[in-house]
């Protein structure tokens, strides 16, 4: 198989998910799309993996992984105290450090 | 192949509908389509270990975790789709297509050579040949890792924690207080009234009846009253209204305090 | 050739060193400040008159010894360009040297008696041996370089000496004018210098004499006028003569050293010390020609209408000196003339100054001649010596200035009739102010004010005119046989004769002369003894009198041509300066504030913009890697 639709698809997984970024206030659906650039990019490993034959690709993709699911856990946690305290979970609410 | 042709159009469309979707439980399901097809795509590119890993960390640990917060913060909020800056929709889409233009066509116009392929590395399984690299050449990032996240899992608890203030309530604590109520306000020591012997559905949702037939306002929890899921139940009071009227047309009934009446039997 | 002597600086150093410790002793040295002064001047005489002798002696015997020589130490040496600081005494500057400290020391002593009474007197004789000591390094000096470090320093000198009397306004802003003038005459010394740096490696006499025949013309003429105009600005020659008669608001004994006898002859020194530049330059020569008589001209018509009779010297001064450009700019044939005529007017115009001096003295200072009149009954002895100077001055056969002029004006006929007409017309225009002088001051009617106790002047005083009277009287043997033009000849080069035109003979010229010096001084007689002499200045003059008064208009030309455009230039450029580099400077940081006043509001707080932002640079990151790829 050739490996340039999985290199296409992640390139687009991860445009979309930037778009997501930039578009969305709710801060939880930002995390999300967050995650969803970080699979694009695992996407991207386990294919070179593939194609270079060895699976320091693959190893890489894990360590995504594990550390995506520990930024998860603290940036979910934090999300969750500035609700506590403001009610709301925008992220357009922290605009305070401007001109 | 096939499995990646009928996937990854699912997966982009699933994609554009996470970023779009107004409300948030909706974007963490299509989310957790895209990884799973994911999964099957790391399948199809002899990752087997990482199929696993991924659909049971990644969709299993991380999205629940995901849904479990949206839970705590309102599974029902919904966002407001207008944007309050300006020109920022319009960029973000420029940019975004520019940016996905930009990586395909750098992807597109570079010129692989035959895919290795993985069988060699696979040779024992590829479960032993990912652990052969991750305890020699990655043992060191692998060790920082795990501190990683036993450090991320104890933020979350500090986090997460909330100081009491007061001391917590004990059981005699609330029962003291009850009868303090009853004694000082009248208020009703027990449990809310129970539908009663006529009501259709034993459920928490349904309001018992009071004698003229309108729901008693003491039988229904303040939150669902607030939530507004009460059931509705005008339906089951005509048709109490009918029993009571047969009873009636019955006369009175033939129990033990009749006889009693007769004198004997 | 030259003989190798050790003592020469001893020449310089002693008024040098004298200088030195009345400048530095402050009011300890009050009571004795004068007695120094004077003998180090007369100390630096007799050192002078020792080499003089040997130089006399060497020349009878072999060329080698036609001058004294001594080499001090090596000043600079800067890349290619090395200059040894190196004195040279020979024929001509022996003369000088001579004059210098010979009437320097005659004026030391009479200022003794002049400046008795002031209060700053050893600060004075400090700055006079100063003059002296600066004097002595330009006429001693054996490269234009070290020649230029005395020409500064007598300017530096005259500065001092001319604002002497500090709380005078008047005196202070002559001061800053004569110095201010002499500036102009510098940057042509200095670029003189640098030129001839540039053309031949060295600025030394011998370098630049060995170097100036192989150098193009242009250059030659380049140097010559460079050379003049610093002469002139030295000798108040026209265009920079505007000084000279401000300069007499200094003392009297610093108008007749200095702006009679010594600086003011620098010029002619320099011009004829250059002899081989403009022996090689037809055009530099023939405008030192010009000037002098343009010069010679203008300094006379103004001394005839001057009142104030140091006024009136001063523009005689100017007068004479232009005769000797004259001489000088004439070449070789009238070199000897001019620096005869240069000691000549030493002596007699020293001699008129400090009889006027002596005048001022015993009349409380009063300078007016108009307030004179009658005093040959009263000062017999000042009127003695200052008619001794006064025949010199006009050229009465037999007094020294006679020799002098009359062979100046010779030059001049042979050179050019025009030339030499210009040359009579200043002999009988002189005769003519001098005899006014004469009249108004000694002659007349007294016209004296109120307060005025006129009275002899001490010995101190009387003395040195009594001995300058003589040198004005017998200086003219100086021409006995020629010996001035041989004593010179191996310095200036021999003169072709010239045949006089119009087939005129000596004797007829020097009748000419005596007719024309005649008419002069009879007007003068008729105009002011005959009909009384007013106290105030008449109105009702000629153009060409009041033209006279106001200095031929020197000051409002050089107020209109170069002072107002001067200032128009500051003002335009403070304006520059002020809105231009000030504005250009203040609006480049307005601007900066400005602007950043405006992209400031792209922090607008929110992560989403600088999210957008974010995604737009590495979007620019990709296109320019996928760029260079693709390229």
């Amino acid at each position: 198989m050739s490996i340039t639709p999985f290199l296409v698809l992640s390139g687009l997984l991860f445009s979309i998910g930037a778009m997501g970024v930039l578009v969305r206030r709710n801060a939880i659906v930002v995390f999300m799309c967050v995650e969803l650039m970080l699979n694009a990019s695992n996407l991207a490993f386990v294919t070179f993996a593939r194609q270079h034959g060895n699976l320091d690709g693959q190893i890489a993709a894990f360590f995504v992984m594990v550390v995506a699911a520990a930024e998860v856990v603290v940036g979910l946690a934090i999300i969750m105290t500035i609700f506590r305290t403001r009610r709301s979970a925008s992220v357009d609410d922290a605009s305070l450090l401007k001109y | 192949m096939i499995a990646f042709w009928i996937l990854a159009p699912l997966m982009v469309v699933c994609a554009l509908g996470m970023v779009v979707v107004r409300k948030a439980v909706h974007s963490a399901l299509l989310l957790a389509v895209v990884m799973v097809g994911l999964a099957v795509l790391y399948a199809a590119q002899d990752a087997p270990f990482l199929f696993a890993v991924q659909i049971i960390v990644y969709t299993g640990a991380v999205l629940m975790l995901f849904l479990f917060v949206l839970m705590l913060v309102g599974v029902d909020t919904s966002d407001s789709m207008v944007e309050t800056l300006p020109g920022q929709r319009v960029a973000a889409i420029v940019l975004g297509v520019l940016f996905a233009g930009l990586l395909v066509v750098a992807v597109s116009q570079a010129t692989y050579g035959a895919a290795f392929g993985l069988e060699a590395a696979n040779a024992d399984g590829n479960v032993p040949g990912v652990a052969q690299l991750l305890f020699s050449k990655y043992v060191f990032a692998f060790e920082v890792t795990s501190a990683l996240l036993i450090t991320a899992a104890l933020g979350a608890m500090l986090l997460a924690h909330r100081e009491r203030l007061t001391p917590k309530a004990t059981q005699r604590d609330m029962a003291l207080q009850r009868m303090r109520d009853y004694a000082e306000r009248g208020v009703h020591p027990g449990p809310l009234p129970s539908p009663g012997m006529l009501a259709r559905h034993n459920s928490v949702d349904t309001p018992a009846l009071l004698p003229d037939g309108t729901p008693s306002e003491l039988s229904i929890s303040r939150v669902m009253r607030a939530h507004g899921t009460v059931r509705d139940v005008s339906h089951d009071r005509l048709i109490a209204a009918e029993v009571e009227s047969d009873t009636k047309q019955l006369g009175p009934s033939r129990t033990l305090d009749r006889q009693d009446e007769a004198g004997e039997r | 050739m030259a003989n190798s002597v050790s003592w020469l600086y001893l020449i310089i150093a002693i008024p040098a060193a004298s200088a030195a410790v009345l400048l530095l002793s402050g009011k300890a040295a009050d009571a004795w400040g004068h007695l120094l002064g004077t003998g180090a001047s007369l100390a630096s005489f007799v050192v002078a008159m020792l080499a003089f002798v040997k130089l006399l002696g060497g020349e009878a015997s072999s060329e080698s010894a036609m001058s004294l020589h001594q080499e001090l130490f090596s000043w600079i040496e800067v890349g290619g360009f090395d200059v040894t600081f190196g004195l040279l005494f020979d024929r001509l500057s022996g003369l000088f040297v001579l004059l210098i400290t010979g009437v320097g020391s005659l004026i030391h002593i009479y200022s003794i008696g002049y400046m008795a009474h002031d209060e700053r007197r050893r600060r004075f004789f400090a700055q006079l041996n100063l003059f002296v000591a600066a004097m002595l390094m330009l006429v001693l000096a054996d490269d234009y370089l070290t020649l230029f470090l005395g020409w500064e320093g007598v300017g530096l000198a005259s500065y001092l000496l001319i604002g002497f009397f500090q709380q005078r306004t008047s005196a202070a802003v002559a001061a800053k004018k004569a110095f201010v003038v002499n500036r102009v005459g510098d940057m042509g010394m200095a670029l003189s210098v640098m030129l001839m740096f540039a053309t031949f490696g060295t600025s030394t006499f011998e370098g630049v004499d060995s170097g100036m025949e192989q150098v193009s013309s242009g250059t030659a003429t380049a140097l010559g006028l460079l050379l003049l105009l610093a002469a002139c600005g030295k000798s108040a020659q026209v265009p920079l003569q505007s000084w000279l008669l401000d300069a007499m608001e200094g003392p009297t004994p610093v108008s007749a050293l200095i702006h009679a006898a010594t600086m003011v002859t620098a010029g002619v020194y320099l011009v004829t010390r250059s002899s081989f530049v403009y022996e090689q330059t037809e055009l530099a020569s023939t405008a030192v020609v010009i000037v002098g008589l343009v010069t010679l001209l203008w300094g006379a018509i103004i001394g005839c209408a001057k009142d104030d009779i140091k006024k009136g010297l001063a523009g005689s001064t100017m007068s004479q000196i232009g005769y000797m450009m004259l001489a000088a700019g004439i070449g070789p044939a009238a070199y000897s003339f001019a620096i005869f005529h240069l000691l000549t007017h030493g002596f007699f115009k020293a001699n008129l100054f400090l009889g006027a001096g002596s005048v001022m003295h015993a009349m409380n200072d009063e300078v007016d001649m108009r307030r004179y009149g009658a005093l040959r009954a009263v000062m017999p002895i000042t009127f003695v010596t200052f008619a001794c100077g006064y025949l010199a001055i006009i050229g009465f056969p037999g007094f020294s200035g006679f020799w002098s002029k009359d062979k100046i004006i010779e030059a001049a006929f042979a050179e050019n009739v025009v030339v030499g007409l210009g040359a009579l017309l200043g002999a009988g225009i002189t005769a003519f102010y001098m005899t006014r002088m004469m009249i108004m001051t000694f002659i007349s009617e007294r016209r004296w004010a109120k307060e005025a106790h006129p009275h002899e002047s001490s010995p101190v005083m009387t003395v040195p005119l009594m001995v300058l009277a003589v040198a004005s009287v017998f200086g003219g043997v100086l021409l006995f046989n020629d010996w001035i033009g041989n004593w010179l000849e191996p310095v200036v080069g021999e003169g072709e004769h010239h045949e006089l035109p119009l087939g005129l003979t000596e004797l007829a010229l020097t009748i000419m002369v005596a007719v024309v010096v005649l008419i002069g001084a009879g007007i003068a007689v008729r105009m002011y003894q005959r009909d009384s002499i007013a106290t105030a200045p008449s109105a009702d003059v000629s153009p060409l009198t009041t033209a006279a008064r106001r200095d031929l208009y020197g000051d409002a030309f050089n107020e209109v041509a170069l002072m107002r455009p001067g200032q128009s230039l500051t003002r335009g450029l403070v304006m520059f300066d002020n809105r231009g580099i000030d504005g250009a400077v203040n609006g480049v940081a307005a601007m900066v504030g400005g602007s950043s006043g405006r992209i400031r509001r792209w922090q607008s707080g929110f992560v989403r913009a600088y999210a957008l932002s974010m995604l737009g640079g590495s979007a620019l990151v990709v296109l320019a890697l996928v760029a260079v790829r693709l390229a």
